[in-house]
C-alpha cells in the first residue's frame, strides 16, 4: 500500500539559500505566441508573471497584415469583394454583405426584397457557421475537446451549403454592389431547412456536454469579467459588449435588410465573464435558427440584384450573353467599377463576432478613394492589457477562447 | 432629425460646421476643440461608443492635408455621429489624442500614426501597432506605392541566414481598374502600381 | 527472391525469417509513415487545415494527425496562410528549431506567392525564407488538395537519400578532424 509523507516546502527560499525577502516582487517575462495554439492565429502577448499570476500583458498585433485598405484604393469595388471574405474567414458572407451594403448606402441604393431576404439567409448562416466554431475552440481551450469535433462536423455540413450557393467553401465572394451573384440554387433552401432542423439537437448535445460541466464552469466562471462600463469605453461590440449587460444588437437597434420583419430575440448576458459569453454564442445560435425559419417561410420572388441601378449592377450572365444593351453595361461595369458617387458613407453591420464597420470615401467612379475597415476583434483585443492581470497563466487560454477573436479582421 | 441634432449641438459648440454626409449626423470640428467636443458629447449627449478613429489623406498637393475621422455612436439612443477634424500642419500632421477620455482610441490611434503619421498628442503609448517597429514609412499616404519600397528585413539575423529582403511586390499582372477622370487612354483599366516594369519609359 | 519493388528481399530457405533490405528504404518508410506536422496557422487556410484534422477529412488516416505546435516535436511545417513581413522573421526562427530530417509544405496561394495580397506587406512567397517541398494551390485549397499534397510528400520521403544524409555530415566531419591533423 502507498503511504504518503507530508513534506513541508515553506522553507524552500532558506533551503535554497536565498531569503524569502528577496524573492518577492522578483517577476518573470514570459513571451506567448504569435505561433501558439491558444492565440488562434498569430497573437502574441508579452506577459510579465509574478509565480503564476500575471501582472502585466501587453497584446502585439500586425502579425496578419497585408495592406487590406492599400489595395482597396488601387481597384473597383467589386474587386475588393474577395478581400472582404478574408477579413472574418469564418463568416465570409456577413462580411461580403456588410461591405456591399456600406457602399451602396453611399450610392442611397435600395436592393429588392428578395435579395435582401437572401443577404439576411446568408447573415445568419454565417453566424451560426461563426458560432459554432467559437464554442468549438472555446471548449477545446478549456479542455473539452469532444465539442470541437461536433461542431466541426456541423460546420461541414454548412459548408456543402455555402459551396453548393457560391461555389466556394469559405472563400464565398458572394455579393456584388447592387445584389448578390446568383440566385438561389433549386432546392436548397430545403437543404437549409434539413441543416437547422440537424443542428438543434447538437446545440442540446454540446449543451449537455459544457453548460453543467464542472471544470469547465470552474475554469470560466468569474474569469475574465469585463465591466458594462469598461466593455463600452474600450468599444467592445456584438456578443462581447452583450455579455457584459449591454443590449446593443445593431440588428434591433439600427435596422438593415429588413431585419424589424424578423421576430427574434436579444440574448443579453449580467456578469461578463467567460461563461457569459459562451452561454450568449449558444443562444445567438438558436435565435439565428429563429431568424433563418422566417425568413425560408417568407422569402419573396422577384429579383436578386437592383436592376434599375444600370451604372452599378452588372446584369446576370445570361442576360449578358443574350442582348447587346446588358453586354455593354457588363463591360463598363467590368473595366469601370459600379460608379458610385461622390462622398462618404460609414456602415456598420452586425456580425458574429460584433460590428463590422466599413467608412468608404469616394471621389465618383468605380474606385474607392479611401476605404476604412473597422474589425470588431481589434476592439476586443484592446482591452486585454486590462483584463488580464490578476489571472493565472492558464487562464490567458480561456479568456483569448471566450473573446472569439479572428485576426483577419483584427490586423487587415 | 438631422438637422434639429445639428442644431441643438450647434447650441452648445458654436465652433462646429455641418459637413456633408451620405447617412448620419456629420460635423466639422476644429482640431483645438475635439477634446472639449467629446468629452462633452460623451457626457451629456450619450454618445459614449467610440467605434472607429481614422484618418484620410487628401494628397500632397491638399491643404489641408490630413481629416481625422471618428465614429461614435450612443448606445442609449442608437445614432450615430461622425466628427471630422482638420490636422493643421500638413508636414507634420497632429492632432489631440482621445485616449484620455475613450480608452478605445488607444489602439485606433496607434494604428493611424502606424498608417498616416499622424501624431496624437497627448496619447500614452504612441507606438507603431501594425507594422514593426522601425519600419521607416506611413503605407497609407497617398504618395507610398501599393507595391511597397524595399527596405532591410525586421531581423538582421535572419536576414543573413535567409537571405531575405523587403522587395516591392510584383504588380505585371493587376489588379486592373480605371480611374474616375481622364482621356481614354488614361480610363482604359490597366494596372494602377507601376512601380514595377510598368514605368512609362518601357512601354 | 525479390519482391517487385527490390526494396525488400526475403528468403524462406534462410533460417529465421529474415527480411533483407536497403537502409533507405526502411528508413524513410518509418519517416514517412509518422510524419509529425506542425500547423503554421497564419491566416484563412488555417481553417481548411483544422478541416483537415477535423471530422469529416481526418488527417490521422494518414499517420499524420499528431499535430504538434511545438517545432521540436515536428518534422514537417504546413505553412498555411499569408506570411507578411513581420511574421516571416517568426517562421524562419520556428524552421530553424526544427529538428532534422524536416520538410515544409506551402498550403495556399499566399504561402506559395503571396496570392492575392500583392501589397508592401506581405512577403511574396514562404520559398524566399525557407526551402519548401511541395506547393499546394487554390485560395483555399481544398481539404482534399492538401491531404493530395501530404501523399506526395510521403512520396518524396520515401524517394530521398537518407542513408547518405545522415552519414554525409559524419564523413565531413572526419575529413575536417583529418585535415586540422594534417595542418
Ligand atoms: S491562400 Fe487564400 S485562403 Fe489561404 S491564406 Fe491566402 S488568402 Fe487566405
Amino acid at each position: 500500500m502507498a503511504t504518503t509523507k507530508e513534506i513541508s516546502i515553506g522553507d524552500l527560499g532558506a533551503r535554497t539559500g536565498v531569503a524569502e525577502e528577496e524573492l518577492k516582487g522578483e517577476t518573470m517575462a514570459l513571451n506567448v505566441g504569435p505561433s501558439h495554439p491558444t492565440t488562434h492565429g498569430v497573437l502574441r502577448l508579452l506577459t510579465e508573471l509574478d509565480g503564476d499570476i500575471i501582472t502585466k500583458c501587453e497584446p502585439v498585433i500586425g502579425y496578419l497584415h497585408r495592406g487590406d485598405e492599400k489595395i482597396a484604393e488601387n481597384m473597383t469595388y467589386n474587386q475588393f469583394v474577395p478581400y472582404t471574405d478574408r477579413l472574418d474567414y469564418l463568416a465570409p458572407l456577413a462580411n461580403n454583405v456588410a461591405f456591399a451594403m456600406a457602399v451602396e448606402k453611399l450610392a442611397a441604393l435600395e436592393v429588392p426584397e428578395r435579395c435582401q431576404a437572401i443577404r439576411v439567409l446568408c447573415c445568419e448562416l454565417a453566424r451560426i457557421s461563426s458560432h459554432l466554431l467559437g464554442v468549438g475552440v472555446f471548449g477545446m481551450d478549456a479542455g473539452a475537446w469532444t465539442v470541437f469535433m461536433y461542431t466541426f462536423t456541423e460546420r461541414e455540413k454548412l459548408y456543402t451549403l455555402f459551396e453548393e450557393l457560391t461555389g466556394a467553401r469559405f472563400t464565398t465572394s458572394y455579393t456584388r454592389i447592387g445584389g448578390v451573384a446568383r440566385d438561389i440554387p433549386e432546392g436548397w433552401l430545403g437543404r437549409v431547412t434539413d441543416f437547422i432542423n440537424g443542428v438543434l439537437p447538437v446545440l442540446d448535445q454540446i449543451d449537455k456536454l459544457l453548460t453543467r460541466n464542472r471544470i469547465f464552469v470552474d475554469r470560466t466562471q468569474g474569469i475574465g469579467v469585463i465591466s458594462r462600463e469598461d466593455a463600452i469605453a474600450y468599444g467592445l461590440t456584438g456578443p462581447n459588449l452583450r455579455a457584459s449587460g449591454v443590449d446593443l444588437d445593431l440588428r434591433k437597434d439600427k435596422p438593415y435588410l429588413g431585419y424589424e420583419r424578423y421576430d427574434f430575440d436579444v440574448p443579453v448576458g449580467t456578469t461578463g465573464d467567460c461563461y457569459d459569453r459562451y452561454l450568449l454564442r449558444a443562444e445567438e445560435v438558436r435565435q439565428s435558427v429563429r431568424i433563418i425559419r422566417q425568413v425560408i417561410d417568407t422569402i419573396p420572388d422577384g429579383s436578386f440584384y437592383a436592376e434599375d441601378a444600370k451604372r452599378i449592377v452588372s446584369p446576370p450572365k445570361e442576360k449578358v450573353l443574350t442582348s447587346m444593351e446588358e453586354l455593354i453595361q457588363n463591360f463598363m461595369i467590368t473595366t469601370e467599377g459600379p460608379q458610385i458617387p461622390a462622398g462618404e458613407a460609414y456602415f456598420e453591420a452586425e456580425n458574429p463576432k460584433g460590428a463590422l464597420g466599413f467608412y468608404v470615401v469616394s471621389k465618383g467612379g468605380g474606385v474607392p478613394y479611401r476605404l476604412k475597415i473597422r474589425g470588431p476583434s481589434f476592439c476586443s483585443l484592446s482591452i486585454l492589457d486590462k483584463l488580464v492581470p490578476g489571472h493565472y497563466m492558464t487562464d490567458i487560454t480561456v479568456i483569448l477562447g471566450s473573446l472569439d477573436f479572428v485576426m483577419g479582421e483584427c490586423d487587415r | 432629425m438631422s438637422d434639429a441634432n445639428f442644431a441643438s449641438l450647434k447650441e452648445r459648440f458654436a465652433y462646429l460646421t455641418e459637413r456633408d454626409s451620405a447617412d448620419h449626423l456629420a460635423v466639422n470640428c476644429p482640431a483645438e476643440h475635439l477634446l472639449e467636443c467629446c468629452t462633452a458629447l460623451r457626457d451629456d449627449f450619450g454618445y459614449d461608443l467610440l467605434v472607429d478613429v481614422t484618418a484620410i489623406d487628401w494628397a500632397a498637393e491638399t491643404s489641408p492635408r490630413f481629416t481625422g475621422i471618428y465614429h461614435i455612436l450612443s448606445t442609449t439612443h442608437h445614432a450615430y455621429i461622425r466628427i471630422a477634424s482638420d490636422c493643421v500642419d500638413d508636414a507634420a500632421p497632429s492632432l489631440p489624442s482621445l485616449a484620455g477620455i475613450f480608452p478605445a482610441a488607444n489602439w485606433h490611434e496607434r494604428e493611424t500614426y502606424d498608417m498616416m503619421g499622424i501624431r496624437y498628442e497627448g496619447h500614452p503609448d504612441l507606438k507603431r501597432i501594425l507594422m514593426w517597429e522601425d519600419y521607416p514609412y506611413h503605407p497609407l499616404r497617398k504618395e507610398f506605392p501599393l507595391a511597397g519600397i524595399e527596405v532591410p528585413f525586421p531581423a538582421a539575423d535572419v536576414a543573413e541566414t535567409a537571405n531575405a529582403k523587403v522587395l516591392p511586390a510584383p504588380m505585371m499582372g493587376g489588379p486592373f481598374v480605371s480611374s474616375a477622370d481622364g482621356t481614354m487612354r488614361e480610363i482604359e483599366p490597366q494596372a494602377k502600381d507601376e512601380s514595377w516594369t510598368e514605368k512609362e519609359e518601357n512601354r | 527472391m525479390k519482391s517487385e519493388n527490390t526494396t525488400l528481399g526475403y528468403n524462406s530457405k534462410v533460417e529465421g525469417e529474415v527480411v533483407v533490405t536497403q537502409a533507405d528504404a526502411v528508413i524513410n518508410w518509418i519517416r514517412k509513415h509518422s510524419v509529425w506536422p506542425m500547423p503554421m496557422g497564419l491566416a484563412c487556410c488555417a481553417i481548411e487545415l483544422m478541416a483537415v484534422g477535423a471530422s469529416r477529412f481526418d488527417i490521422s488516416r494518414f499517420g499524420m494527425e499528431v499535430m504538434r505546435f511545438s517545432p521540436r516535436q515536428a518534422d514537417c511545417m504546413i505553412v498555411s496562410g499569408t506570411v507578411t513581413y513581420k511574421m516571416a522573421e517568426v517562421v524562419r526562427r520556428i524552421y530553424e528549431q526544427m529538428a532534422e530530417p524536416k520538410w515544409v509544405v506551402a498550403m495556399g496561394a499566399c504561402a506559395s506567392t503571396g496570392g492575392m495580397y500583392r501589397s508592401y506587406a506581405t512577403l511574396q512567397g514562404v520559398d524566399r525564407i525557407v526551402p519548401v517541398d511541395v506547393y499546394v494551390s487554390g485560395c483555399p485549397p481544398r481539404p482534399e488538395a492538401l491531404l493530395d499534397a501530404m501523399i506526395k510528400l510521403q512520396d518524396k520521403i520515401g524517394r530521398e537519400r537518407s542513408v547518405k544524409n545522415l552519414t554525409a555530415p559524419k564523413a565531413a566531419a572526419a575529413a575536417a578532424a583529418l585535415a586540422e591533423k594534417e595542418a
